[in-house]
């Protein structure tokens, strides 16, 4: 995988709305953002609704994600290419999935909504009506997704990236600071963890950074050895959806997994080890 | 209130007001330009030396809410054509700090 396979921009997607074989997906968090208006042809996905389990904390199944992907009109051989709201990180995560379930041919729209709007591009409230098709998912691959006790076991041997906020790293926020504050769960971050939050891979209009500078904030700034493997986590996974985006699509690291339990998980288990106080 | 499991994006104008605020930081506000709301934009609460907090997209009433630790905090204001505009603020618990930016 290299930047070109993974990532298109605002242009390239310009060029291609409409296109037979590309399908432009948003994914929200705020199911309303698209409904005020999306990139033309473009269809929607819910974060909560479309995504997670509604019963379980978990997110949809094999099946559940064929009955999805096939419901939007999208096929195996469809060019897909995610974009959403909150610099891009449910459409990271939802890019997460998708590679999860073995979607071979998807991308990340640069910049995602919010390049999109500053830009002033076209939005349209048009929805489009696509047949469904008769989606096909391979099992799970769970080399890209880490469990809680992957996650303790990793404990000072393999690089732990929290990709939250300073101050929900050093405990002093149990949530980003657009959120109200929770008290369901203790604050603090894994031991060992290094703190790179996911906004130092993005520039201000949620493009990501370079290459260069990728490599030099995860390894000369953050100190990541980069011959080990790597488990990325945040509160609920798609922050670090994110940043495991950067680590493993765009830096092409091998074994980087997605901790999608989380601080709501972690922070929530008895008995595990938790640090206090600011990156060292 | 958010519950622990629900998503943590920010919903444009900001999340609602929890019932009690004695244990939250408030900064909110809405952003203008001419004198009307900005409805297209993006709000960004920056710690010392730049570094970047959190994000909410502006409300349809240009408005947006930020849940902070206490601490001196600069919020910048980014929507189409380039229109900017930044501004220093305070947060403490049990206090909503009003701002109001004009692009």
């Amino acid at each position: 995988m290299s930047r070109s396979d993974v990532l298109v921009d605002a242009d390239w997607v310009e060029a291609h709305i409409g296109e037979p074989g590309v399908v432009l997906v948003e994914v929200d968090e705020d199911a309303s953002a698209y409904d005020k208006g999306h990139i033309p042809t473009a269809v929607k996905v819910d974060w909560k609704k479309d995504l997670q389990d509604p019963v379980r904390r978990d997110f949809v199944d094999k099946t559940g994600f064929e009955t999805l992907l096939s419901a939007r009109g999208i096929a195996n051989d469809d060019t897909v290419v995610l974009y959403g709201g909150n610099n891009n990180w449910f459409a990271a995560y939802a890019y997460w999935y998708f590679r999860l379930y073995g979607h071979s041919n998807v991308k990340l729209l640069d910049g995602g909504r919010k390049k999109w709007e500053l830009d002033s591009r076209e939005l349209s409230t048009d929805v489009p009506e696509r047949p469904a098709t008769s989606y096909t998912a391979t099992e799970q691959d769970s080399s890209l997704r880490a469990l809680r006790d992957e996650v303790l076991a990793a404990i000072g041997k393999r690089n732990l990236v929290d990709v939250r906020s300073p101050d929900e790293f050093a405990g002093r926020l149990l949530a980003p600071a657009h959120l109200p504050q929770e008290q369901a769960q203790r604050a603090g971050h894994i031991p060992t963890a290094r703190n790179v939050p996911w906004s130092k891979a993005a520039n201000e209009d949620g493009t990501f950074r370079s290459d260069d500078e990728l490599r030099e904030l995860y390894q000369s700034g953050a100190g990541l050895d980069f011959g080990k493997d790597t488990i990325a986590y945040c509160r609920i996974g798609e922050r670090s959806a994110h940043t495991w985006f950067v680590l493993h699509e765009l830096l092409d690291l091998a074994n980087v997994k997605n901790y999608d339990g989380s601080w709501t998980e972690y922070g929530s288990l008895v008995g595990v080890p938790i640090e206090l106080g600011d990156a060292r | 209130m958010s519950g622990a499991n629900d998503g943590c994006g920010a919903p444009a104008g900001g999340a609602p007001m929890p019932a009690t605020t004695t244990d939250q930081a408030v900064v909110e506000g809405r952003v203008l330009h001419d004198g009307a709301p900005v409805a297209t934009g993006y709000a960004r609460l920056l710690g010392t030396g730049d570094e970047f907090v959190a994000e909410v997209p502006l409300g349809t009433d240009g408005g947006f809410r930020f849940f902070a630790a206490p601490g001196s905090w600069t919020l910048r204001v980014l929507a189409p054509g380039g229109l900017r505009a930044e501004r220093s603020v305070a947060a403490d618990y049990g206090q909503i700090t009003k701002v109001e930016l004009s692009v």
